[in-house]
């Protein structure tokens, strides 16, 4: 039996109407009238199953809704094409979300808890501050992407020897000590940090507004949100792709028992580092646009708490569910930003509400699914 | 002298982690706390006519272990308890989360907490000489204070009721309940302790330094865990023993790494990653198997 398109388009479209109100909006009170309407919704498409039946519609389509998200992406980049401060949010969201996506990979599936996140965006930052100018911006990409795993690489070994808060301990360390050492060495800018050469692709720089006459300008951040929506895009159908595998069948299981996987022939140790790797790998790339976006790199924002910010999203969004992580990642840093008078206590308020979550929905907003095959019943 | 404080703080991560299984990872923040409600009484003890420093001090001592001791118990009652049977990760973002609120609090609401406070000098000046070595008065009280309080509790643990019932939750929670030994009372008074601990912990802190800071827990706290975890978590003596060895590493990175004494975290906890990779469960590990 067929199941209509619809639904899943209508989820889509909701979802990107709720997140150009939440961009567009700046009063207080329509801020929180925007949330309070998101919530009603996901209350109600739990209560009628119409998240359900949105589920199998898009699974029913798997070419159709991948064309309606980036149709929605675009359309909301249009939209804001001449607001600076909306579309550098936009692009924050796509990265954070990005760079929480590699910790999903890790966390999600292989089970590796990674408390250095804002370390690997750092690393990739930094590369960017490096090298940028000196090589094509694409190279600058991957290379930031390259070293991020190749730091993650030095804690292969004391990550496989330890499990539990002794593995925690590892990654918290490591934040702690990258970012001890950025603030300390003077090569790379001290405390003061570095500027950041901006992308150039073909001979266009991003950097430089986009002027068609006199009256129509577009903010330079067009093509930066384009390109970070379109990152993101490409790894969330990867990491679905990944999800619905072998691989990813492999990492499940290391996840749930080693010990019963390895009996399995599935070799643990492996599969965690190459998902540990990996994830890295996107918060580097995330790291490096994510500088060139805002032109600039300093320690700050790599500290411990920028950290807990991306595991926060991945626990709020649904551990283990891909789709989970952009609303969450909308909810962490547009929220603060929108409700200006609160961005004192944006800290308080978010470690408030993430308490709030583990105790009353301990499985995230939008909890993960059991494995559904094709075919089976 | 470091080391005393980071094994104060130790102490604390080690008892929590021996009876529940858990890392309550807002204990630098209570530390921090601690310090500063040290800091109010003695604005709100000196304005009300007291001078005398050491009964400054004993009240000072008093409300800020009285306090951390009761906010460490509704913690454990609140965030730690109902999460038993929920994966350790929750427990570990939610405690860290609570740190967050509280040094969040601090920061807003403290009079001027954004801003380092000067913290009162109530120890006797002065040092005596010993052979080249110049010795604080202040700092050998500390100290004593530290040491003792160690000694204490390890003897609390040993020697008393109490502390064979937190042993024996710390075993099997299962076998200590039938054994009449109740299971939430025991929980709470060990986070009462160990919160009680903090407390004194940030106090002599607040001493030594002279100095508070609502942003000093974060790195007390990650060091005061890598200190646990070092010498082993479960174990009080291997408590002790990674904080001294967290101390000396430090002391030892701003000696010997070229750039001094900048560089003396990044080796510390170099070092600590480096430990960890040698002896995954600390150097005195609690012997463990897992049955599959």
């Amino acid at each position: 039996m067929p199941v209509a398109a619809w639904p899943a388009l209508a989820a889509v479209a909701i979802g990107a109407g709720l997140a150009a109100a939440l961009l567009l909006v700046h009063h207080k009170a329509a801020v929180l009238a925007v949330l309070a309407v998101g919530a009603a919704l996901l209350v109600v498409a739990q209560r009628t199953r119409a998240g359900e039946r949105a589920a199998a519609s898009a699974a029913a389509h798997p070419r159709l809704v991948p064309v309606a998200v980036a149709a929605c992406g675009l359309g909301l980049v249009m939209l804001l094409r001449e607001d600076n401060f909306a579309l550098l949010m936009l692009c924050t969201v796509a990265l954070q979300t990005l760079a929480a996506l590699g910790l999903h990979l890790q966390f999600g599936y292989a089970g590796v808890a990674n408390f250095a996140g804002a370390a690997f965006l750092g690393v990739g930052a930094y590369t960017a501050a490096v090298l940028g100018g000196h090589l094509p911006s694409v190279l600058v990409l991957v290379t930031g992407a390259g070293l991020a795993a190749l730091a993650g690489l030095l804690l292969a070994l004391p990550l496989l020897r330890t499990r539990g808060h002794y593995a925690a301990l590892i990654t918290i360390a490591f934040g702690l000590l990258l970012r001890t050492f950025l603030e300390v060495n003077d090569t790379l800018g001290g405390p003061q940090g570095l500027k950041v050469p901006g992308f150039t692709l073909g001979g266009l720089a991003f950097n430089d507004a986009i002027v068609f006459d006199e009256d129509t300008e577009w903010s330079f951040y067009v093509p930066y949100a384009v390109l970070a929506l379109a990152l993101l895009g490409a790894t969330h159908v990867l990491v679905r792709r990944l999800e619905r595998s072998w691989i990813g069948l492999a990492l499940d299981a290391v996840r749930v028992d080693e010990t019963a996987a390895a009996a399995f022939g599935v070799n643990g140790g492996a599969w965690k580092i190459a998902a540990f790797c990996v994830g890295n790998a996107l918060c580097g790339l995330a790291g490096a646009l994510l500088a060139m976006v805002t032109g600039f790199v300093a320690p700050p924002s790599f500290a411990f708490g920028d950290s807990l910010v991306l595991v926060s999203i991945v626990i709020l969004g649904g551990i283990g569910n891909p789709l989970g992580l952009l609303p969450a990642a909308f909810l962490v840093v547009v929220l603060p930003e929108k409700l200006q008078g609160l961005q004192e206590y944006r800290f308080l308020l978010f470690a408030v509400l993430v308490i709030l979550v583990l105790r009353l929905r301990p499985g995230g907003l939008l909890p993960r699914r059991l494995r559904r095959w094709p075919g089976l019943p | 002298m470091l080391g005393v404080i980071y094994a104060l703080v130790a102490t604390g991560f080690t008892l929590f982690f021996g009876v529940m299984d858990v890392i309550k990872f807002s204990h630098g923040d209570v530390v921090m706390l601690g310090a500063f409600t040290a800091l109010a009484t003695y604005a709100a003890a000196s304005g009300a006519g007291i001078t005398h420093p050491a009964l400054l001090l004993a009240f000072m001592l008093a409300a800020a272990l009285g306090v951390m001791a009761l906010l460490g118990a509704l913690m454990a009652r609140v965030l730690v308890l109902p999460l038993r049977g929920a994966p350790a990760i929750n427990v570990l973002l939610i405690t860290l989360m609570a740190g967050t609120a509280i040094r969040e609090s601090v920061r807003l609401f403290y009079p001027q907490g954004s801003n380092p406070k000067p913290f009162p000098r109530l120890l006797p000046e002065g040092a005596f000489e010993a052979g080249g070595f110049t010795l604080r008065y202040d700092s050998l009280i500390l100290l004593g204070l530290g040491l003792a309080a160690i000694a204490a509790t390890g003897l609390l643990l040993e020697r008393t009721r109490l502390g064979l019932a937190i042993r024996a939750v710390a075993q099997d929670p299962e076998t200590a309940a039938v054994m009449g030994i109740p299971f939430r009372a025991t929980v709470l008074a060990t986070f009462a302790l160990g919160s009680a601990l903090a407390a004194l912990a940030g106090v002599v802190n607040g001493l030594y330094y002279s100095e508070v800071n609502f942003g000093v827990g974060l790195l007390l706290g990650a060091i005061g865990f890598s200190s646990a975890v070092v010498g082993g978590l479960g174990s009080v003596w291997g408590a002790v023993l990674g904080a001294m060895v967290f101390a000396a590493l430090q002391t030892a990175g701003a000696l010997v790494v070229p750039g001094g004494s900048a560089y003396r975290d990044v080796f510390a906890f170099g070092a600590v990653i480096a430990l960890m990779t040698w002896r995954p469960a600390g150097l005195l590990a609690e012997r463990s198997a897992e049955r599959v």
